[in-house]
């Protein structure tokens, strides 16, 4: 077990570190704890563990620390089962009386356990999912979406298709919530017209019926919300069907990052997708973000490990901010919600329903220069400064 | 329009074959042995595993499929010499556990060998589609799968109706006590035809592997489909697992495509847009019931 062993490791080197520096000042904590609970096996790991690793390498370069003090943090796995997550956070906040949750990537998984942290007052920091649920009605001062808002990929997408011109789409999504409003999304800022809608079985891996439905609907535009391995045996089916030599395939940037890039292969040259990060922007910390990683992880960072590693360091720029007074939980919201760090995303603020406001970027799969692909960013955002639709229903502000 | 029609019954033909193949063997073990073999499935998944372990040993695509056929087929019949012989005398139930339990130990055992999965590409020269029509691409792979489909068909056919083993298979299917007072050698039969049924799947298991994912659990879904073929077509004939597939084939390419389509002609976009996917995927089991309503023991029964 991995995540068994890089606990354990951690672990002991931080207590190795906190007796090293002897007695800390008595107003302050002595140290950072971090419950993550994540989906580490099964056939979805994928993303969590990239979560998980970029998280860890962020502590790693500073020393095993977030923001001054030593930090502890306990990873486990949550089996992509919500009532195990539950359960999980339970133990964090209850036993081991962590600072911070954070890690789940899955929005279901996400909302059944998240009562346990909101109901103790202890933060929930989101590295990935962020449902509009908790955007509007439910939105909550201990609850931050780091990464994105679930909509925005697909607003991004749409106002694409719209800037290019298009006149007519095709959309496809599992028969789900997300998949629902990932199109609606994708339809609020299109102004062409949709000459088809298709929702999929989820977890559905063949779509012949589908593409021969797209053939005969000649849309100038397709855009498909398949998440996992659905995205990548859709985008295998779409090339071998011939369909890319007349049809636009725009894809969300999760759905054409590095980890759809290896098993798909070529067949992803040229494909546009959108996104908040790329692993080519310039900004200093970015740049060190994916030579670190690559160095000790040996792959290209997916969006999944840059939302982990920004996790990180928000932390640690609260727990500065505060001088590690971690009791103070008003200081530390204040200071979170401040988010004074240089993100690997470039710009953004968090709004006043802490969901993002940040940039969005049209992405297109290129040559690496060393025979392999990668996405390489447009310079000009294609929604800039963007929010979200829901922050009006927000009581916080 | 008629285009869209050609291009989703080939796919519901593509679809129906690889079923038949699934079900052939299924259906055979049902019919001549009396046996609920749930553990059908998991012979589909270590075919395709062992299938993508030898395409990324030896890059040939052909020599895979020849071994997954060969290591699957020897595999079937270990299983069934050593294990489900013992199975036979026993009630439905009991077989339905057993092979259950089985499910859950292959699949582990699987995991602990190969890993949660393995990749498994098409030949790079199948990779693009084939003008078939002026308008019509159709992926070259698929075509492919068709081909094989049609010939497995047709040779499983002249095996059971022409042949000598044929005969005692088909003596076997509608008359088991029968045909062991006449001297069959009953034994040797179901384990011939146990491993024949699982060679049968490893090649849907390799055909399909790069339109599906070759992964642990891979052989659940299909199972349940397998089981609603042999129902449809009437348990232990060939005949009516190959007309039972090609049925949920096409049912089940058109269900999921022309419901929605339908839906949208008369409801409001919402309704039709939750209405329709839901409807499709019930479409094979309504169709189901509907046979099992009219002919219970199916389109082609075996026993008179």
């Amino acid at each position: 077990m991995p995540s068994r062993l890089c606990r354990s490791t951690l672990a002991s080197a931080f207590v190795a570190f906190g007796l090293a520096i002897g007695v800390l000042p008595a107003h302050a904590a002595d140290k950072v704890k971090v419950g993550f609970v994540s989906t580490l096996s099964g056939p979805s790991a994928a993303l969590g563990v990239d979560i998980r690793d970029a998280f860890l390498l962020a502590v790693k370069l500073n020393g095993g620390k977030l923001g001054g003090l030593p930090a502890e943090v306990i990873v486990s796995d949550d089996q992509f089962k919500p009532d195990v997550a539950k359960g999980l956070f339970e133990k964090n906040i209850k036993r081991d009386k962590v600072d911070f949750m954070t890690g789940v990537v899955f929005s279901n998984i996400m909302l059944a356990a998240l009562p346990e942290a909101l109901d103790a007052k202890t933060f929930y920091l989101s590295p990935n999912a962020a449902p509009s649920s908790m955007a509007g009605k439910d939105c909550n001062p201990d609850f931050f979406a780091v990464a994105w808002p679930n909509d925005a990929y697909h607003e991004a997408a749409g106002q694409f298709a719209t800037q290019r011109g298009m006149k007519s789409v095709y959309l496809i999504a599992p028969n789900y919530q997300a998949g629902k409003d990932s199109l609606s999304g994708f339809k609020r800022t299109f102004k062409g017209q949709v000459v088809g809608e298709n929702y999929t079985k989820l977890g559905q891996l063949d779509y012949a019926a589908e593409l021969a439905e797209v053939r005969a609907a000649k849309p100038q535009v397709l855009y498909v919300f398949l998440p996992g391995g659905m995205g990548i045996n859709f985008i295998k089916q779409f090339v071998g069907a011939g369909l890319g030599k007349d049809i636009t395939l725009l894809l969300p940037g999760f759905s054409a990052d590095q980890d759809v890039i290896g098993p798909v292969g070529g067949a992803m040259s040229g494909l546009f997708n959108t996104a908040h990060w790329s692993p080519d922007f310039s900004n200093a910390a970015n740049q060190k973000f994916v030579a670190e990683f690559r160095k000790e992880y040996n792959r290209t960072p997916t969006l999944y490990a840059s939302q982990g590693y920004d996790t990180a360091r928000l932390i640690d720029a609260a727990v500065r901010d505060v001088k590690g007074k971690l009791e103070d939980h008003e200081a530390v919201r204040k200071a979170l919600k401040a988010a004074k760090f240089e993100s690997v995303r470039g710009p953004f603020r968090f709004n006043t329903n802490q969901y993002p406001i940040q940039n969005y970027y049209v992405r297109t799969v290129g040559s690496d220069g060393k025979g392999g692909l990668i996405n390489k960013s447009f310079s000009e955002p294609i929604l800039k400064d963007h929010g979200d639709a829901y922050v009006q229903a927000c009581a916080m502000k | 329009m008629s285009v869209l029609a050609l291009e989703q019954a080939l796919n519901g033909l593509q679809f129906g074959l690889m079923l038949f193949l699934l079900a052939a063997g299924l259906t055979l073990v049902f019919g001549v042995m009396d046996m609920i073999n749930l553990a059908h499935g998991s012979l589909y998944m270590v075919g395709a595993f062992i299938g993508a372990w030898i395409v990324g040993l030896t890059g040939s695509f052909l020599l895979g499929i020849v071994g997954a056929v060969l290591g699957t087929a020897a595999f079937g019949m270990a299983l069934e010499s050593s294990l489900l012989r013992s199975l036979y005398a026993r009630d439905h139930l009991s077989q339905v556990l057993a092979t259950f339990a089985l499910i859950l130990i292959l699949n582990d055992g699987t995991r602990m060998l190969f890993g949660n999965d393995l990749p498994l590409s098409a030949p790079a020269a199948l990779d693009g589609p084939v003008e078939l029509l002026p308008g019509l691409s159709y992926p070259a792979y698929r075509l492919v799968i068709i081909g094989a489909g049609l010939v497995l068909a047709l040779s499983l056919y002249l095996l059971v109706v022409k042949t000598r083993m044929g005969a005692l298979v088909r003596a076997g299917a509608s008359n088991r006590e029968m045909a062991t007072a006449m001297g069959v050698d009953i034994k040797r039969l179901f384990t011939v035809v146990f491993g024949i049924g699982a060679g049968l799947c490893a090649v849907a298991g390799v055909l399909m592997g790069p339109l599906l994912a070759v992964q642990v659990g891979m052989g659940e879904n299909i199972l349940i489909l397998a089981f609603v073929v042999i129902v449809i077509g009437g348990i232990g004939s060939i005949r009516g697992a190959l007309v039972g597939a090609l049925l949920v084939g096409v049912v089940d390419t058109f269900g999921r495509t022309v419901m929605q389509a339908l839906f949208r002609e008369f409801l409001p976009p919402q309704m039709a847009s939750a209405a329709g996917p839901a409807l499709a995927s019930v479409a094979i089991y309504v169709f189901m019931a509907a046979v099992l309503a009219i002919r219970p023991q199916g389109l082609f029964p075996a026993r008179g």
